[in-house]
């Protein structure tokens, strides 16, 4: 049994967790937060490429690191706890997945290595309004080599040079790559309430575009990218969750009220241990679904159902109990508690909400009991 | 990552499953979950005494005390291969995992020379005597008290909750020696013999219907001082080391899973129904949580660590879990399920046997309050609940 990581991937999460403890603290976030002009933080992002992550798990053929998925878990859980406002998700998880998923030999050729360069910072988009995306039902379309239609919200899409979008084409969908700096493409950014991760409306007027792997494959290829983003945002989420567990027993021990620790009541006391073993439930989802990405195990799809999903709980309920357990202090804008409340509400929904997985997970159980 | 044994660990399985193949039948869905009665126990001594011989009895323990002298990982997978067979294991859990290590760790030498081969063996079978009525959650609250007379201690007082009390030999008894004491520190720790005059076990009528545990009365009880473990006004510290081994003995829980449940609503066509496929899927993240943590607490075995304390969310889950699935596929019957007849209802009634166990599990081995507590103090590091009793004689504690 060797449910763990290993010594090495232990030693780069510890220093991810010092580079970004050092160069990306919530002073960083609340730049983002408190200048509407700004997407994501500059500075970070530029260190954030200098580090090589984005190649982490991007073969050494295409210009990466060729590490793995499993080094790349433990640095999206450093980069979940501190909350990096960067386009790293969209432009690693989802993006180059894509890409490595569907992209044909020369398209990854040309692109992986500017993605890991940073020369590219890519987006996803599939959503074009409320409600899971159904491929069957898209109203963006994409022609064999021009796209159209309109993208909202799309995470990143304001700062991304470049798209792998689900469009329809012909009967079914596909995955089509789209320059979002060539023409035919206007965006605009959108308000939402996690301002640290922009969001942006893309429309296309017959973009330019090229197709990712074969025409009307592009459910496969899109269940495929969420599966394997899923897992990686689980991570991202477990590191906001056991960091809300941390501020709110911190304060917890050192805030007094009649007289003693508010930390020493059972109603305090009692939250914090719920806190704690739902972040375990989640931890040990997300290592099996760590352990099935890399793998490529074919028990993938429910055990990035079930990290997801577990992950998502543990954010939802840490993020909100911690402002809770802070009391009025939490409910201000200094203190921290919000950055988190908003962003375990983004990664909640941005792949997917609960109740989609829910409901992917029990078809996949159904399958498997079938079989 | 991955799942599989070392070398080392599968040459281990091997040859205990070729032990277990050798002598008992595999599980089916015939094979009875809470099994009890004479045959039960006379099974259980035989399939423990087979153990012993073949080494594979309480593989952790030394050599000299006729154990395998064998890693915690060994164990596990001794576990996991047993548990897959018809394996009559229940009646030397709490002995075995909780009394005897009690012995090894404050008993004399002849107190390990008398008892422990035999426990081992299946000879004797042990009980834990700490629970009384009014020290539950609070068992160092224990009012059972032993007076020194000469070389012997008189015993009188009651505990409640014994499980297996009714067929066991030998009992580690917690009493309170010393009232004028604090709580903690006037208690003192005994051998018992429980087949001597004055011990009297009574199964209790539980909620669920079933007597498998005890009350156990004792009146002017005589125990030689030799047979005390640790000093005089030690009982506590002696005893929490026998509660160490609490959370290790009191494992997962028997009944139904997310996948019968899961049959179940396919059988009656619930499967569909969305409400219910949201609450499966929250039962199998949840169940998932635990096993894959159990994996976790394994690596670290396996690796020759001290595991974290990540496993402490065990019980927490799988009872409340328990208790909520048998709620839902009674609610999935409809009026229907009120019904328990275990020959015409689904499953044998197996959810409504255990909505009605369900509670206690809840409660035995520690209450999920006292598990919170546990977490939020040790692992959390959070203070400690106000204990106005701290530093008050026994005698003059409020009572109610």
């Amino acid at each position: 049994m060797n449910f763990d990581f290993s010594e090495d991937q232990k030693f780069l999460a510890g220093e991810a967790r010092k580079f970004l403890n050092a160069q990306c603290t919530t002073a960083h976030v609340r730049e983002v937060l408190n200048d509407e002009s700004k997407s994501h933080h500059d500075g970070v992002w530029n260190k954030v490429v200098e580090m090589g992550w984005i190649g982490t798990a991007i073969p050494e053929e295409y210009g990466g690191l060729g590490l793995g998925m499993l080094e790349l878990c433990v640095i999206a859980e450093e980069m979940g706890r501190a909350l990096a406002p960067v386009p790293f998700a969209s432009t690693t998880y989802f993006f180059a997945e894509a890409l490595k998923a569907a992209g044909s030999e020369e398209q990854k050729k040309e692109v992986l290595e500017k993605v890991v360069s940073g020369e590219v910072v890519g987006c996803y988009a599939a959503s074009e309004g409320p409600g899971n995306p159904e491929p069957s039902k898209l109203k963006t379309t994409f022609d064999g080599s021009k796209l159209t239609g309109t993208k909202i919200p799309v995470t990143d899409g304001d700062i991304a040079t470049h798209a792998v979008v689900l469009a329809k084409e012909g009967s079914g969908a596909s995955l089509v790559l789209v320059d979002l700096t060539g023409a035919g493409v206007s965006r605009k950014k959108v308000s939402t309430l996690e301002p640290t991760r922009s969001h942006a409306e893309i429309t296309f007027d017959g973009a330019p575009a090229q197709r990712l792997g074969k025409a009307g494959e592009g459910e496969d290829y899109h269940n495929r990218v969420l599966d394997r983003a899923a897992v990686l945002l689980a991570f991202e989420q477990l590191g906001g969750a056991d960091r809300c567990l941390e501020m709110a027993t911190e304060f917890a021990k050192d805030r007094y009220a009649f007289g003693r620790p508010i930390g020493g009541n059972q109603a305090i006391k009692h939250k914090l241990a719920d806190m704690y073993v739902k972040n375990q439930v989640a931890r040990s989802n997300c290592y099996y679904g760590a352990w099935a990405l890399s793998t490529d195990a074919s028990e993938l799809p429910e055990a990035a159902a079930s990290s997801r999903l577990a992950a998502s709980e543990a954010y939802w309920f840490a993020s909100k109990e911690n402002i809770q357990t802070h009391g009025g202090m939490g409910f201000t804008w200094e203190v921290d508690c919000h950055l988190f409340y908003r962003r375990a509400k983004l990664l909640a929904v941005q792949a997917g909400s609960p109740k989609v997985w829910k409901e992917k997970l029990v078809s996949a159980l159904e399958r498997k009991n079938a079989a | 990552m991955d799942f599989n044994d070392t070398k080392e660990e599968a040459e281990f399985r091997v040859e205990a499953r070729s032990f277990l193949e050798k002598h008992l039948k595999p599980k089916d869905a015939n094979s009875p979950r809470r099994p009890t009665g004479e045959d039960f126990l006379k099974r259980a001594k035989e399939w423990q005494k087979t153990k012993a011989e073949g080494g594979f009895a309480q593989i952790t323990w030394p050599k000299e005390w006729g154990g395998r002298g064998g890693t915690a990982m060994q164990q596990v997978i001794w576990n996991q291969e047993e548990g897959k067979f018809d394996a009559p294991t229940g009646p030397f859990t709490i002995g075995l995992g909780m009394c005897v290590p009690t012995v090894i760790a404050f008993g004399s030498d002849e107190h390990k020379k008398r008892y422990v081969e035999k426990a081992l063996r299946g000879e004797e079978i042990w009980c834990q005597l700490f629970s009384e009525p009014a020290a539950g959650s609070d068992v160092a609250g224990v009012k059972t008290r032993a007076i020194k007379d000469g070389d012997e201690w008189v015993i009188n007082g009651q505990k409640v909750w014994t499980t297996g009390a009714h067929f066991s030999d030998y009992g580690i008894v917690l009493t309170r020696t010393d009232p004028k004491a604090p709580k903690h520190k006037g208690l003192t720790m005994f051998i018992v013999d429980m087949h001597q005059k004055g011990v009297e076990a009574k199964p209790i009528h539980q909620a669920s219907g079933g007597r498998e545990f005890n009350e156990v009365y004792f009146t002017d009880v005589r125990i030689p001082d030799s047979d005390r473990l640790g000093e005089v006004g030690d009982g506590w510290k002696v005893a929490l080391v026998t509660l160490m081994n609490e959370r290790l003995a009191v494992g997962g829980s028997p009944g139904p899973d997310w996948k019968e449940i899961m049959e179940y609503a396919r059988d009656t066509g619930s499967l569909t129904d969305q409400a219910f496929r949201e609450k499966l899927a929250d039962w199998y993240v949840a169940a998932q949580g635990y096993s894959l943590t159990k994996f976790r607490t394994q690596t670290a075995l396996s690796r020759g660590d001290t595991p974290g304390p990540e496993n402490s969310i065990g019980k927490i889950i799988t009872a409340n879990q328990l208790q909520d699935i048998c709620n839902s596929a009674i609610e999935m019957q409809d009026h229907y399920g009120i019904m328990n007849d275990t020959d015409t209802m689904p499953a044998n009634a197996l959810f409504q046997q255990s909505f009605m166990w369900a509670p206690g599990l809840r409660i035995a081995g520690g209450t999920d309050e006292i598990l919170k507590n546990i977490i939020a103090e040790r692992v959390l590091g959070l203070p400690q609940d106000v204990r106005v009793d701290k530093k008050v004689p026994f005698d003059e504690l409020k009572q109610g």
